[in-house]
């Protein structure tokens, strides 16, 4: 059977088995939508959180990043997963024993305030929407690529997916569907690891292949990944490349906003107990690690075979460069969707593909008659579904990598499109602006809600501010400088008072916006950047995907200072907050 | 706030700062401060810096977590906050 009908036997399948199974569940389950987590064990809870939780950028993008920039990857991989410590430790069980269902309720009792309920609304859709348009990016890879259309139409094809999904809307909430996506997504990406460690190293656990010999116990595989690059006047894998400082400050923003994102937190309100809520964030963190750990292998063994499939021997002899009419398949399948590029500069046919910002190297280069780098584009969004293609696996392999980076994209982008439209038509419209709305209407102006955010996303996404994890980490940035430090100075600190968390909240959230705005353009549309975005012009050197955690550590301050200058919280609210400290009399959690 | 919830708080910031400790040395100081001493100690075909970022740090925080669901459990019942 040819790739093409396998995909889209394997993606439908896929598809059918979801809405099937939400079907079945729904059915057993009425009305138990808000508390999908409820007499669910533990672990099943965790691998639903972990399907929840990762997204294209965990599955597509971040793997391909990890191949390109080696070493200075490792913050998304240490950020990702050590923000799930801060929520085990710092808000999970607490905010569990609190009771209620959306961060802004939180928010708005914790502060006494509504005005505090809406900006946490504010700082939620602001994170989400940057969230989403990262999805868009990786679902309009996925899509471009086997449908074998142009990266636009692939975008806008995941756009209608999208809505169709999202508007299923009770399919996302079902814990039995993300179970299944979960079981997809995870095999999907972890058997043409096995594989290819397999071929590479000749060790099937990609967590031990990083650290092999090559199968032929020439060298380490990394060494010899280190040599095959670096011959090509690429920079060294294993060695640092940006500052010490941006590493830090992005993994620290990685870090915070996981642990501010409202769709990942509302997974533990729903628990049955406290100590469900601690166990619970146990377990979705081993999920999410099978994938994470398994990452840096995919990364690196992509690198090594993309690069000596097209320099397949020695730098510098004329035919050890791969003929341009002999490229493979799937190098041809991705030049149709713009997002892989070949030029000929040298007229030689054959493919060079080298550093040639590397001023050494490309002197060097010349000599042997080369004109220039002749890859033009290579969108490191690629790179994990090539991946098994690259290696030579079969098409079966190939066809479950497609279903699986859908599963990841669509189940997150549905997941956060609810959360913007439930902001918007429950949290402001009912909440705050028209308490009397009927629920009809409220269901409606959800569905306006998320058609204009899918929208938005979806023309941000086709001219994306970056690839699609380091869109997401801007995201990542906005949530942490925003919607972290009010939670956590809610439970920690009694005197918090309703005028210091707004004030930081928009403080954290306005300063973070702008300083990203500056470098990426205002609202991400392109070209209305005030700078270019590049080292020599950042404030300080920092990047704008690590601002998050500087963006946080204002919004600390200036609540702390606010808060210290105006009236303490009144008594009944420093009582509330000694109570979500201790777990016992938690009840289950209400709605409002 | 009662002595015994001000006792608990006292021992549930204790244990959670310690394992803080903990996360930050893992990910932050092994991973990316101090990586390129840490890398000539090798693992394998990798350095142990290196490790630690990509490997090591995610291993670490499955164990924190764990650790402190089941120490909570455990303070949670010494001083009669459990629930149940």
């Amino acid at each position: 059977m040819d790739l093409k009908t396998l995909t889209y036997i394997t993606v439908g399948g896929s598809f059918l088995l979801y809405i099937g199974i939400a079907i079945w569940a729904r059915a057993r389950t009425t009305g138990e939508f808000y508390v999908a987590g409820k007499g669910v064990h533990p672990v099943a809870n965790g691998m639903a959180t972990a399907a929840d939780w990762m997204s294209a950028a965990s599955f597509i993008s971040m793997a391909g990043l990890i191949a390109f920039k080696g070493y200075d990857a490792s913050v998304y991989l240490m950020g990702w997963t050590g923000g799930y410590v801060l929520l085990a430790m710092l808000l999970a069980p607490y905010l569990r024993k609190f009771g209620k269902f959306t961060v802004p309720e939180f928010i708005g009792e914790r502060y006494y305030s509504q005005a505090a309920r809406i900006v946490a609304v504010i700082c939620l859709i602001v994170a989400s929407i940057t969230y989403v348009i990262g999805q868009m990016k990786g679902v309009g890879v996925a899509f471009s690529r086997f449908l074998e259309v142009d990266f636009t139409h692939g975008v806008l094809i995941g756009m209608a997916i999208v809505f169709f999904y999202a508007v299923l809307g009770g399919m996302k909430g079902i814990t039995y569907t993300q179970i299944a996506q979960y079981v997809v997504l995870i095999f999907a990406y972890t058997i043409p690891a096995i594989f290819i460690s397999l071929q590479l190293t000749g060790n099937p656990i990609p967590q031990l292949g990083l650290s092999s010999s090559m199968a032929d116990h020439s060298m380490y595989m990394m060494d010899k990944l280190n040599l095959v690059i670096t011959d090509l006047g690429f920079e060294k894998y294993t060695e640092m490349k940006g500052t010490s400082l941006n590493l830090v400050l992005l993994t620290l923003s990685l870090m915070i906003g996981t642990a501010g994102l409202p769709h990942v937190i509302i997974r533990f309100f729903t628990v049955p107990k406290v100590a469900d809520a601690r166990i619970s964030t146990f377990w979705a963190l081993v999920f999410i690690a099978i994938l994470y750990t398994t990452a840096p292998a995919v990364g690196s063994m992509a690198r090594l075979n993309l690069t000596t499939t097209i320099q397949t021997g020695e730098v510098g002899q004329p035919t050890a460069n791969l003929m341009y009419e002999q490229r493979p398949s799937w190098f041809k399948n991705w030049e149709k969707t713009g997002l892989l590029k070949f030029e000929d500069k040298n007229g030689d046919g054959r493919i060079q593909y080298y550093n040639d910002k590397n001023k050494d190297f490309a002197a060097k280069a010349a000599g042997w008659g080369w004109k220039g780098n002749e890859m033009t584009t290579i969108d490191n969004d690629i790179m994990v579904l090539a991946n098994p293609e690259i290696a030579s696996l079969p098409n079966w392999v190939i066809a479950l990598v497609a279903a699986g980076g859908l599963a990841a994209a669509l189940s997150t982008a549905a997941g956060l499109l609810l959360a913007i439209s439930s902001s918007i038509s429950h949290d402001l419209l009912k909440g705050v602006f028209k308490p009397d709305i009927s629920e009809k209407h409220e269901l409606l102006a959800g569905r306006f809600a998320m058609a204009g955010a899918i929208i938005i996303s979806g023309y941000l996404g086709m001219h994306p501010p970056g690839f699609a994890a380091q869109v997401v980490a801007l995201a990542f940035g906005l949530a942490a400088s925003s919607i972290f430090p009010a939670l956590m100075l809610g439970i920690f600190y009694k005197k918090m008072n309703n005028t210091g968390a707004v004030v930081g909240m928009l403080t954290g959230l306005s300063v973070t916006l702008v300083y990203i705005f500056i470098y990426k353009g205002w609202f991400f549309i392109p070209g209305s950047n005030n700078l270019p975005n590049d080292a020599a012009n950042w404030w300080m050197g920092i990047q704008p995907e690590s601002f998050g955690a500087v963006g946080a550590l204002l919004n600390f301050i200036v609540a702390f200072v606010v808060a210290k200058l105006t009236t303490p919280p009144p008594d009944h609210i420093q009582h509330l907050v000694e109570d979500i400290r201790v777990p016992k009399g938690a009840g289950a959690a209400t709605s409002h | 706030m009662s002595n015994n919830a001000s006792e608990y708080w006292k021992a549930n910031l204790r244990l959670v700062s310690i394992l803080l400790v903990i996360w930050f040395v893992c990910s932050y100081l092994f991973g990316i401060i101090l990586v390129d001493t840490l890398n000539k100690i090798h693992i394998g075909g990798v350095g142990l810096g290196f490790w630690f970022a990509q490997q090591g740090s995610i291993y670490t925080f499955l164990i924190l977590i764990f650790v402190y669901a089941k120490m909570m459990t455990k303070i949670d019942r010494k001083f009669d906050v459990h629930e149940d």
